[in-house]
């Protein structure tokens, strides 16, 4: 038993459920008590979904408990099959499933001869697994299951496209902004001259993992999502992939160069350095970013980065081989995979730090004092109690970032929205630190009120008892709306009772 | 819908699959741990709970909420470990860190399945640790979200003393002591003759302290004293309960709670309608006046008077429909005040009814229904949300009261919708707080209306499912 206030990666399900609903026309049925639902709340606040997110629960009552699931999830199967016709249905087991011990296999196996899409369960277990390493193996499980399918059916395609074309792999639903990656990435794609063969899991059809084998090359943008896929379609096909992240100046470069390896090496005749030499030099703004006289004020500050592997990894290396500035420690919660972080970040930092516990990052953050964070929405919650700016760059995330507007992290636009990012947090951090030195604000009474604050009305101890736990921000509103109330009533005593009365009477 | 129909029929009521979307019971420890001020709730589960809790709670997660997950790991759930031993450690740590006055135990569906004795272990480690530990099974396996609550306040029942020390009595109970904030000791006891004289009455169900005092001064008005409520601001003020006491419940979803007054403490429960519009404070209100034998005063003019307030906001929604989806056990009683405000129901979805606690509120529903000429609404018990979702493209509902996950996608294919949840985190109840739940009732009304003009109403290509 651990005493625990936060996690950063959510359970198992949530990534199948992640990968699931990333796919066109897939539908998941979770094995779960009521209100573990709440993954169509988070799909469809956080990512303002306009259609019904495609996740439904055969529900876990006391009945199931006392004599077994029986014929109530095969029949939640077959139902949704009718109703809906998807082209795969995903049985997602949850922690209660994982210790209820049905054989969900059998289950399915009974649903697949009656449904006319396909039934899979999601093989992941609840404590073996969190989201992450869930989606991971929930997305390789789908792509394995179809392409076995297509070569049973003998309806694998032989050979490669015509052009150099990329599989884009790991774009996911609720991912850190990966819809605006995505667009970045086909951009860079379409600049390259390389077709885009298939995304996946966002928005592709699970008929289509069958054409994966005709991309020259894999592209896997994260390190969280799409690694094991990319190695399966490597030993199954001989498909080289590239999964160096976009993020940054130099890590961009390095990625097409990689690029540029894999199609050489395919006997395609592409030089990306003159498109590499004038991106950074004159399209980014990084680059010139780094020159600039206001990237020059913040060498030698104190950062600390803490994220998933593929964010904090980037960050770190941008700060400190792009912009010059001290980053004191870079952490992940991706303890699973420590040493690949570890590896990529010890040259860019003091130290490393791998923990999943929000405390221990909080007061490791104390302790060093950082000028800036860049973190998840915890660290930025961090920074509000110690003063300290923070920038977000990782999962864990909540609606403000998701935004509208365009703002991928890789790529060429990237590199600029990360300028931003980074700047303006330590800019603010300037700002207020100065403030403070020259005594804040303009700090002077306001001699002129429309309303006079101090009034003549007499509060009793109740009615001030009672405004004061009015919060803050509407109290002088509902003070000033009382007292007019009562001033028009010709009422000199406020009590509780006035209180209300003016409450209720329309406008007060 | 055919003329025949609009002839008051009695109540209907059905019951579908239980295939919809509700939150945890578990979301109860937000609220919870806000209004029992020295308690600590200790949920015990997987990371299942805590990724709800966590996201559910949004902001107030960040505040250092004295909350927390007892999260359970391989060796919990295959026996490896001593459960007594691990949550002893962990209740050791929360004493040491935050000496709350309670510890609550959450039992969620985990420990249901895996039948850790909680109820068991409980006592012995009270003894151990010196902290009280109550212990509230408030899992999805048996219940709905708010009706978390219900587990928990009826958990609390057991704690309330049965006799106080006489010195202490008066001091005793919050509310008292709240009015009586700073006063002399004859003042006090001047106000004293304010009351009637009647048996006590012990108010229960979680609500804000500004409602508390909102209902408490309404029923001081009629000379009825309320001698506690449960739950009060700090778990060493629960009140006293004695046989033969009277107990009225505030909200709709506390019916294991009123058994327990009744079975385990002898109480009488007051059945009436639940304080929320101007009609059900008011007949809340007379239903407890009626009890004690007292006749109401100046009722009818402060209902006219709050319904007068209420025009502008009745104007926009009287002759509209309203679909009620199901998720939080408030349904019957919102129902029945929008009915009053001359709006129709097709349907109100609930996840539990129990017709006997609500009889009351059940039988308002039906004589509102009767009184405004409309016809009367269907009650759907465990609904199933993809049946519902055809009967409102069927419908097409001006508005529906639903939860998040289905909210965006309604909206996005032209249905007005309001986000369920918001009504148990609002002050609604009394007559003072009628205008805010037509604040919220009527907001995407007046949003859409000012976005009518611009053609924008569907927004998605195809008509899918819905």
């Amino acid at each position: 038993m651990k005493l625990a206030y936060w996690m950063y990666a959510g359970p198992a399900h949530i990534g199948t459920l992640r990968i699931a609903s990333s796919f066109k026309n897939v539908h998941a049925i979770m094995h779960a008590p009521l209100g573990d639902d709440y993954f169509n709340v988070m799909r469809s606040m956080l990512e303002r979904e306009r259609d019904f997110t495609p996740v439904t629960t055969s529900v876990v009552d006391r009945h199931v408990l006392a004599r077994g699931s029986q014929e109530k999830v095969v029949d939640n199967i077959t139902r949704k099959d009718q109703e809906e016709s998807p082209d795969l249905i995903v049985l997602t087991p949850t922690c209660t499933s994982s210790i209820l011990q049905e054989d969900l296999q059998n289950f399915v196996d009974r649903a697949q001869l009656e449904a006319k899409g396909d039934v899979l369960l999601a093989d992941v277990n609840h404590y073996r697994a969190n989201e992450i390493q869930a989606a991971e193996r929930t997305l390789h499980q789908i792509v394995q299951y179809y392409i076995d399918k297509a070569r049973k059916k003998g309806g694998l395609p032989d050979g490669k496209t015509e052009k150099p074309s990329v599989n884009i792999i790991g774009i996911s639903t609720l991912g850190f902004h990966n819809n605006h990656d995505c667009t970045e990435l086909k951009r860079l794609m379409a600049d390259l001259g390389i077709e885009v063969n298939a995304i996946i899991p966002d928005g592709a059809s699970v008929h289509a993992l069958k054409n994966l084998p005709r991309a020259w090359f894999n592209l896997v943008p994260y390190r969280e999502l799409g690694m094991m896929t990319a190695k399966y379609l490597e030993a199954e096909f001989g498909t080289p992939y590239v999964d160096i992240t976009p993020m940054g100046v130099v890590e961009t470069a390095r990625c097409l160069r990689a690029i540029q390896k894999v199609l050489t090496e395919n006997g395609a005749e592409v030089d990306y350095e003159d498109y590499i030499n004038n991106q950074t030099l004159h399209v980014s703004q990084a680059a010139w970013f780094s020159r600039s006289i206001d990237c020059q004020n913040l060498t030698g500050k104190k950062a600390v980065v803490y994220g998933d592997n593929t964010h904090a990894a980037a960050i770190t290396k941008i700060l400190a081989r792009e912009m010059g500035i001290h980053v004191i420690w870079a952490g992940t919660y991706c303890k699973y995979d420590a040493d690949w972080f570890r590896e990529q970040v010890s040259e860019y930092c003091d130290e490393v730090l791998i923990t999943e516990d929000h405390a221990q990052v909080g007061d490791a953050i104390a302790r060093v004092e950082p000028a800036a964070i860049f973190g998840t929405q915890m660290e930025r919650h961090v920074g509000k109690r110690l003063d300290i700016p923070c920038g977000v760059i990782s999962a864990p995330i909540h609606i403000q970032n998701f935004p509208i507007g365009y703002k991928p992290f890789v790529g060429y636009e990237g590199t600029n929205q990360l300028v931003d990012l980074i700047y303006n947090s330590f800019t603010l951090g300037m700002e207020d630190h100065l403030l403070e030195i020259f005594g804040g604000h303009d700090t002077k009474e306001v001699v002129t009120k429309a309303l006079s604050a101090d009034s003549d009305m007499n509060w009793t101890k109740d009615a001030q008892a009672e405004l004061n736990k009015v919060p803050g921000f509407v109290r002088g509103k509902v003070k000033r709306n009382t007292e007019k109330f009562a001033r028009d009533r010709n009422i000199t005593e406020i009590t509780v009772e006035v209180m209300y009365a003016a409450k209720e009477s329309v406008g007060a | 819908m055919t003329l025949a129909d609009t002839q008051p029929q009695a109540l209907t009521f059905e019951c579908e699959t239980g295939n919809y979307h509700t939150f945890c019971p578990i979301s109860c420890v937000a609220w919870l741990y806000q209004k029992i001020e020295d308690s600590f709730f200790l949920v015990i589960g997987t990371k299942t709970c805590g990724y709800f809790l966590q996201n559910a709670m949004g902001v107030m997660i960040f505040a250092e909420p004295r909350y927390a997950m007892a999260e359970l790991e391989e060796g919990d759930i295959s026996a490896q470990l001593n459960d007594y031993e691990e949550l002893k450690r962990l209740c050791l740590h929360i004493k040491r860190d935050r000496n709350p006055s309670v510890i609550v135990w959450i039992g969620t569906c985990t420990t249901e399945i895996i039948k850790m004795d909680l109820e068991g272990m409980a006592p012995k480690l009270e003894s151990e640790i010196g902290i009280p530990i109550v212990v509230a099974r408030a899992n999805g396996l048996d219940y709905a979200f708010t009706q978390g609550e219900d587990t928990v306040l009826a958990a609390m029942v057991h704690r309330c003393p049965d006799r106080a020390p006489e010195a202490e009595k008066e001091e005793r109970n919050a509310i008292a002591k709240l009015l009586n904030f700073g006063r002399q000791k004859e003042d006090v006891a001047a106000e004293e003759s304010d009351y009637i004289n009647h048996p006590p009455l012990i108010l229960f169900g979680s609500l804000p302290d500004p409602v508390v005092t909102q209902l408490t001064l309404e029923l001081k008005k009629q000379g009825i004293k309320v001698s506690g409520w449960l739950p009060s601001k700090r778990y060493t003020e629960l009140p006293v309960i004695e046989e033969g006491y009277y107990v009225a419940g505030v909200n709709p979803f506390l019916s294991r709670t009123a058994t327990t007054f009744m079975r385990r403490r002898k109480c009488k429960l007051i059945g009436a309608p639940f304080p929320i519009g101007p009609d059900g404070s008011r007949a809340w209100i007379e239903k407890i006046c009626s009890v004690f034998g007292i006749e109401p005063k100046g009722l009818d003019e402060r209902e006219t008077q709050i319904w007068e307030s209420l025009e502008d906001y009745i104007q926009l929604i009287r002759g509209k429909s309203v679909y009620f989806m199901g998720d939080n056990l408030l349904e019957i009683s919102l129902a029945r005040f929008l009915i009053r405000c001359g709006m129709t129901c097709p349907e109100i979805g609930i996840p539990y009814m129990d017709k006997r606690y609500q009889a009351a509120e059940l039988a308002l529903l039906e004589k509102t229904c009767h009184e405004m000429g409309v016809p009367t609404p269907k009650i759907v018990e465990k609904p199933d949300n993809y049946n519902q979702l055809q009967r409102i493209k069927n419908l097409q509902p001006d508005l529906v009261i639903t939860g998040m996950a289905h909210a965006n996608p309604l909206e996005a294919r032209g249905i007005n919708t309001k986000w369920s949840v918001e009504f148990t985190f609002a002050q609604i109840h009394g007559f003072t707080n009628a205008r805010d739940i037509l604040e919220l009732v009527t907001r995407p009304l007046r949003r859409n209306s000012s976005l009518k003009n611009l053609g924008w109403d569907k927004l998605v290509k195809d008509e899918s499912p819905v």
